[in-house]
């Protein structure tokens, strides 16, 4: 099969853990509150990204792109290798989860990498957030997914690759849905 | 007949005395100093009607104050609730806990707007003032961060139960349904969970399951115990989950996606699950289950003397009804029922109450809820057993105050 070790079958990585439930009956209301929503203000608005790769932009990055990215607009809180500092480590954690001193991070414990693009994108560099193209994302999110050794220098992360990317915790997470118990009101 | 103008001759001896007792003009709070002396206070006018258009508290309560958390930033972090000189249920505005991941943006009313939109038949955005014009409800409900108590778990850590619990508070909600904007907009079949964000510099986002939404009648509020939501709560406009952990009660809500499966965001993902023994995660833990804390006496307060104390707490639970607490005073050996001070509502705090005599030895006192589900507020030796020691979240055991022979009161684990 042609495709590198790191990418998985999209119908396969999203099975686990998707926790679909049920459209609650929802009766209609006409109030007549409120605007409609047109197409160009929904786009403007929606950085939502879902493990699916639903809504990542056009655009792609590289490893080697996002490490010049990182040094200068990460590195003084998260650290030169990505240890930590003002802003949590990034790497360093795979396969500590289970032990006495587990280390959460995005390598060890984040199980989709969708969630890198989205939270870098709506969040991050801290002082300065929604500042970054969606190229730079895409750049720097394969720099901190190289860091933690789960893609190759060369891999090129886009709205295609990025979504396919296995994270070693991907089937790491239980769905308690339904486990509580909601009397209602 | 002699008539003695009352104020003259006790104002001097007032003066007197403080002057030879080398002492500022505080009254004394001792009972035996009151009448016949006039205090000064009723010898001159007080301050002007309406000093502060907006009513400040007592100038005696100023160390009655939220706390921050030590935190890697100014703007990601959390200020925890001064339980312990809080009376009753509801918080005062000002006291509400605060967890924020990108600091307090400031929105105004003008330019605020939530849209809705994904699987709807008709996206929809809406203003303040939209909102506002919607049928409105108001509701009482507790909001706890699922990181309370989070320092707890290994050893007793917090010195006070602002520390050990101040995650935690209450309020009268106002606002209009989720169901309503959602029934403006028609949600698509298909549809099982609703992205909220927050207009932040986070963006904070978390996936929520409309079907338990609705249930616990999901709220758009604008209000908080009849005043507009303070900036630190949303301003103008939070999502109000009750009984969900906090991080889900979106603040300064822009958005509200439908969609088929949850967006696994980062709070819903690296943060706010369990991390279990074995190295797996619990997630969607979203309930807050029952659980209960003394507040008087509480850690870092002292006892001033033997004799008569009531001890008095707080109990919650995200699934309903708070049905019963128990009290121990000897580290859970024996235990006695609490009075529960009504209306005792869905989703709210209860206050508790027990009398309780003080005989000078030392104590350990304890409280364990029971909800209306019949859920038993865990020891810790219990919750360790089922989660391990990194869960970290939903740490609902049961707090153990000592009392020592001194009568100061510290935190332990018994
Ligand atoms: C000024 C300091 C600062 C800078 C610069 C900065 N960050 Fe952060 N970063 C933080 C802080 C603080 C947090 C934690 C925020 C919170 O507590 O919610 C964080 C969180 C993160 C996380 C989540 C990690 C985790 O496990 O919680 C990622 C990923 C991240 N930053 C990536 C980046 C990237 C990529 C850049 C550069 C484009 C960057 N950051 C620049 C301070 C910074």
């Amino acid at each position: 099969m042609c495709t590198p070790k790191w990418f998985v079958f999209a119908a396969f990585c999203l099975a686990p853990g998707l926790g679909l439930a049920a459209t609650p009956q929802i009766p209609a209301r006409d109030y007549d509150v409120g605007t409609p929503a047109t197409d160009a203000q929904m786009k403007a608005w929606d950085i939502i990204v879902g493990p699916e790769g639903r809504n990542l932009p056009d655009g792609s990055g590289t490893p080697v792109a996002g490490k010049a990215i990182y040094d200068q607009q990460c590195a003084a809180c998260h650290g030169d290798a990505g240890q930590g500092g003002t802003g949590p480590r990034l790497v360093g954690g795979i396969g500590s989860l289970a032990t006495a001193k587990p280390i959460k991070d995005v390598g060890s414990y984040w199980p989709y990498a969708t969630t890198l693009f989205d939270y870098i994108r709506r969040a991050m560099p801290f002082s300065n957030p929604q500042s970054l193209t969606n190229d730079q994302v895409y750049a720097v999110s394969a720099y901190i997914l190289k860091m933690n050794g789960i893609i190759p220098d060369d891999a090129v992360m886009d709205r295609r690759t990025l979504p396919m990317v296995e994270m070693p915790n991907r089937n790491g997470f239980v769905s308690m849905i339904g486990a509580s118990v909601v009397t209602g009101k | 007949m002699t008539v003695i103008n009352p104020r003259r001759g006790p104002r001097r001896r007032h003066v007197l005395e403080g002057l030879a007792a080398g002492a500022v003009l505080v009254p004394s709070a001792r009972a035996t100093e009151a009448p016949p002396a006039i205090p000064s206070w009723m010898q001159a006018q007080g301050a002007d009607v309406n000093a502060h258009p907006y009513g400040q508290p007592a100038a005696f309560e100023a160390e009655v104050v939220r706390e921050r958390m030590k935190s890697r930033t100014l703007t990601a972090g959390a200020s925890f609730t001064p339980l312990q000189h809080l009376h009753g249920t509801i918080t005062p505005n000002g006291l509400f806990y605060e967890r924020d991941h990108g600091g307090v943006p400031t929105i105004g009313p003008a330019a605020y707007r939530l849209l809705v939109d994904g699987m709807v038949d008709r996206p929809m955005i809406f203003t303040l003032s939209d909102l506002k014009r919607l049928p409105a409800v108001s509701a009482r409900h507790f909001m706890e961060c699922s990181g309370n108590s989070g320092t707890e778990w290994t050893k007793p850590t917090g010195r006070t139960v602002q520390e050990t619990h101040g995650l935690l508070s209450c309020s009268e909600w106002t606002g209009t349904k989720l169901e309503i904007v959602l029934g403006i907009a028609g949600v698509k079949p298909g549809a099982g969970w609703c992205v909220a964000e927050g207009g932040d510099a986070a963006a904070l986002d978390r996936s929520i399951p409309l079907e338990h939404a609705l249930k616990i009648g999901a709220m758009l509020a604008y209000a908080q115990n009849g005043e507009a939501l303070r900036p630190e709560q949303g301003y103008p406009v939070r999502l109000v989950l009750p009984g969900f952990e906090g991080n889900t009660n979106i603040k300064w809500l822009r958005h509200l996606e439908l969609r088929r499966g949850p967006a696994m965001s980062k709070e819903e993902t690296a943060y706010y699950t369990e991390l279990l023994p074995d190295g797996k995660a619990e997630q969607f833990n979203f309930v807050m289950r029952a659980k209960s804390v003394i507040t008087y006496p509480s850690g870092s307060q002292k006892l001033d003397g033997t004799g008569f104390y009531e001890i008095s707490g707080l109990a919650w639970s995200g699934s309903g009804r708070i049905k019963a607490v128990d009290v121990s005073v000897d580290g859970g050996k024996t235990w006695q029922p609490a009075t529960l001070q009504g209306p005792i509502e869905p989703i709210c705090l209860t206050r508790f109450r027990l009398p309780w005599r003080w005989n000078g030895g030392s104590a350990v006192l304890q409280s364990r809820a029971v909800d209306e589900t019949g859920y038993v507020q865990p020891t810790l030796k219990s919750l360790v057993g089922q989660y391990g020691l990194h869960a970290h979240y939903h740490n609902n055991a049961i707090q153990s105050w000592q009392v020592e022979t001194s009568g100061d009161v510290i935190n332990v684990h018994a």
